[in-house]
């Protein structure tokens, strides 16, 4: 098999996820797109390892290795995730990942005194989190 | 042990007892008053053996060089001579009597360890003082008292008053001590050597080029210490301190510190006539002023503070006119009386709860109440009004003798303007402390009207140290006859002139003030005045702190009463009001010194507030705009930076592509 057809796959994969990632609002979505990243850097993985030990006399099939790793990885990235995803769905009713804005920038008049700025952020942050609530 | 060994244990004693006070102070409460008082009565005795050894005869020297310090060296020296001797057993005495006084009198104080230590190294400093034969050595001991005259004065700092006379005896003494400090290393200079002797060497040879200018230098720190006008503005106010520390600092230490210094280096002074008009210029303005002063106050500790003013003006004219030997023995003998008026003050203001006379008048038996402190009064008084045979009899008339010999130009090398000023000055003061001396026994014990509060006996310790104080009072006088010896061997016996004068106008004073008050004394009654702070069970010192707190709210002023019943405000007529506020000099450095320093303050304040911050405030501005700008990128959407950060990665891939194709 020709090393282009597994290398536009992969590309397509991860095209395909980083879409995802970028573009869903999701949060569990925004995590499959990242196992389908993760799986076309595999791909890769596996279909470069099979054409570079063609050419070599003797090959320790690290690419595969690495290959396993990355499944070990990602298996236990996956269900970090899920659960935090989950904790926040408990807390905030809500997974989609544009409304987590906790920690962005108030917004407001420029303060001129550190003493200012330090009281509307704490206002502002205390209204976001009890919106968030809600 | 040798003179030398002993005289190096009399400064050094007071002083380890105050570093065991202060540092065991908190942990072995028990301890405490042994350390006070076992250091300073050792250094007693050993300062009269070292009196008896050195027995008026040549002075001992003694000198040391720990370190190297440059150009002129700086010696730990000892310098005894008969007034070395003498100052010292004085002292030692007053110090004893005052550490004595004092564990009755702050009996149940709090602060009392570290007061009674930093007492012990008031003591140790003048000692040091006394005996040192190095001019820098002196200095160390002189500002030592400085800073524990702040301490002390500042006893009851919850007072705003103690505060405010604690910051000023402190300043107003620190403006004498850099001229003071700088008059030193002229001297040193020109003499090259630190060492007494060699400087009073250096003055005979005639080494020293400007001794006028160096004189005046030093008058200046002297007039500081010595409480001299125009810097005697913090002694009537350092009376808001305790009772205890009055007697010390006006008896034996500090103000007798100023007189001390001129006596011993008397030739340099002599060397220029200018100084010595000066000198005598500001005594007789110092005891005339002084004088008038006294008779005014209400405070009866700020009538004993005047009457220091005016008794130390005694000794720097005996000075001015050239015979130290008059200056000391009245240093001698003011200091045995007026540390007795002082401590026989406390137990009065204890007794009557009031330091006002005005309401000690208006208060029956107080003298039954007290008769320790009445009888010893009556004594320590007689001699401040120099009656004979008292002890301020004779040495007031060796110094009114002197200036009378200096003012018929008897004396050598001294102006006869000085003498005549000190002579006059002497006699107008004469009358006025007779006056005053009169009119304080009188209003203080000759009361009329309710019983003053009863607070129990007075303790055993405060009563007997006023007896053993009233023995030299009564017959120090006696020794005039021997002093000589110790002294420069000019005789100290009274003269036949300046005595009768002299009591004369003393009797006069006496006696008018005693028929004002009589004719004044009816209207005591039909004018209600006074306010009493009775703590029957609390110790003396609380007693007092509370009169002196109370006494501005109830009269006014620290100063003054509006007492119609006072005699003085019959003989004083018009001068009675500024004579009670000091004839308004605080006023006037206020204006001098005072405004121009806040007024500078308030500039400086502006400058920093609205130049220099205002640098550091466009110096931060760009910086925050700046941060704006990055601020806004921070939107909290984790999609958005990872959009940032492909983008990133994109360009920077094309960067590296079009890089290795070499495009």
């Amino acid at each position: 098999m020709h090393l282009a057809y597994p290398a536009v796959l992969s590309a397509l994969l991860f095209c395909t996820g980083l879409y995802g990632v970028l573009a869903r609002r999701n949060a569990i979505l925004v995590l499959m797109s990242v196992e389908l990243m993760l799986n076309a850097v595999n791909l890769n993985l596996v279909a470069f390892d099979v054409w570079l030990s063609k050419a070599a006399e003797e090959t320790l099939h690290s690419g595969q290795a690495l290959t396993l790793f990355t499944i070990a990885i990602a298996a236990a990235e996956i269900g970090i995730g899920l659960a935090i995803v989950l904790a926040v769905y408990r807390n905030r009713g809500t997974s989609a990942i544009d409304r987590l804005r906790d920690t962005a920038e108030p917004h407001g008049p420029d303060n001129d005194g550190p003493e200012g700025t330090d009281g509307s952020e704490d206002t502002v942050t205390a209204d976001e989190k009890a919106e968030a609530t809600a | 042990m040798t003179t030398t060994t002993l005289a190096v244990l009399v400064p050094l004693l007071p002083f380890l007892g105050a570093a065991a006070g202060l540092l065991l102070g908190r942990a072995a409460p028990g301890f405490v008053r042994p350390l006070a008082v076992v250091p300073t009565l050792t250094a007693l005795v050993l300062a009269v053996l070292v009196a008896v050894r050195q027995g008026g005869d040549g002075a001992v020297d003694a000198a040391t060089e720990l370190t190297p310090t440059g150009s002129v060296p700086v010696e730990l020296a000892l310098h005894i001579d008969g007034f070395a001797a003498l100052v010292a057993v004085l002292v030692g005495f007053v110090a004893s009597c005052v550490q004595i006084y004092s564990t009755g009198y702050l009996r149940d104080d709090p602060r009392y360890p570290s007061y009674a230590a930093l007492v012990s190294l008031f003591t140790s400093a003048m000692l040091l003082v006394v005996y040192s034969g190095d001019l820098m050595v002196l200095l160390v001991g002189w500002e030592i008292m400085g800073i524990c005259s702040y301490f002390l004065v500042g006893h009851y700092w919850e007072t705003p008053e103690a505060r405010a006379a604690s910051l000023k005896a402190f300043l107003v003494t620190k403006l004498g001590d850099v001229p003071f400090l700088i008059g030193l290393f002229a001297l040193a200079t020109d003499a090259g050597s630190f060492r007494i002797t060699r400087v009073l060497g250096a003055v005979a040879t005639g080494a020293i080029d400007h001794p006028t200018l160096i004189a005046l230098l030093l008058l200046a720190g002297v007039a500081g210490k010595s409480a001299q006008f125009p810097l005697h503005t913090w002694l009537p106010d350092a009376m808001a301190g305790p009772t205890p520390v009055s007697a010390l600092i006006h008896a034996a230490t500090m103000v007798a510190a100023g007189v001390y210094f001129i006596a011993r280096l008397l030739p340099l002074f002599e060397a220029s006539a200018a100084a010595l008009v000066v000198l005598a210029v500001m005594a007789a303005v110092t005891m005339a002023g002084s004088g008038l002063a006294a008779l005014a106050q209400d405070d009866i500790k700020r009538v004993l503070a005047y009457s220091t003013i005016g008794q130390l003006g005694y000794m720097t004219g005996a000075l001015a006119v050239g015979d130290r030997g008059a200056a000391v023995f009245h240093l001698l003998a003011h200091g045995a009386f007026k540390a007795l008026l002082f401590l026989a003050a406390g137990v009065i203001i204890h007794a009557a709860g009031t330091n006002s006379l005005a309401a000690m008048s208006r208060m029956k038996d107080l003298r039954n109440r007290v008769p320790d402190a009445y009888w010893t009064m009556t004594v320590a008084l007689l001699a401040l009004a120099a009656i004979p045979p008292f002890s301020g009899f004779f040495s007031k008339e060796a110094v009114l003798a002197t200036a009378e010999h200096a003012a018929t130009g008897h004396a050598e090398r001294i102006p006869v303007a000085a003498g005549w000023i000190v002579l006059i000055a002497g006699m107008a003061t004469a009358l006025l402390t007779a006056a005053y001396a009169t009119r304080l026994w009188l209003l203080a014990f000759r009361g009329h009207g309710a019983e003053a509060p009863d607070h129990g006996k007075q303790p055993l310790t405060m009563t007997v140290v006023l007896w053993v104080l009233a023995v030299p009072s009564l017959a120090f006088g006696l020794t005039a006859g021997l002093l000589p010896d110790w002294f420069d061997g000019r005789e100290l016996t009274p003269t036949l002139t300046t005595s009768v004068l002299g009591t004369g106008l003393a009797v006069v004073g006496g006696i008018v003030t005693y028929g004002t008050w009589r004719h004044t004394t009816a209207l005591a009654a039909r004018a209600p005045l006074g306010a009493v702070a009775a703590h029957p069970e609390a110790d003396a010192a609380q007693v007092e702190a509370e009169a002196i707190a109370s006494h501005a709210p109830a009269y006014g002023d620290v100063a003054y009463a509006p007492d119609p019943a006072d005699p003085s405000r019959l003989l004083l007529g018009p001068l009675h009001r500024p004579a009670a506020v000091g004839f308004h000099l605080d006023a006037v450095y206020r204006a001098l010194f005072i405004r121009p320093v806040q007024a500078g303050a308030a500039l400086v304040r502006f400058l920093d507030r609205e130049v220099v911050e205002t640098y550091v405030r466009g110096a931060g501005a760009l910086p925050r705009l700046l941060g704006a700008a990055v601020r806004r990128a921070q939107t909290g959407n984790v999609q958005t930076y990872v959009s940032a950060l492909l983008a990133g990665t994109v360009v920077l891939a094309v960067a590296v592509l079009l890089v290795a194709t070499g495009a």
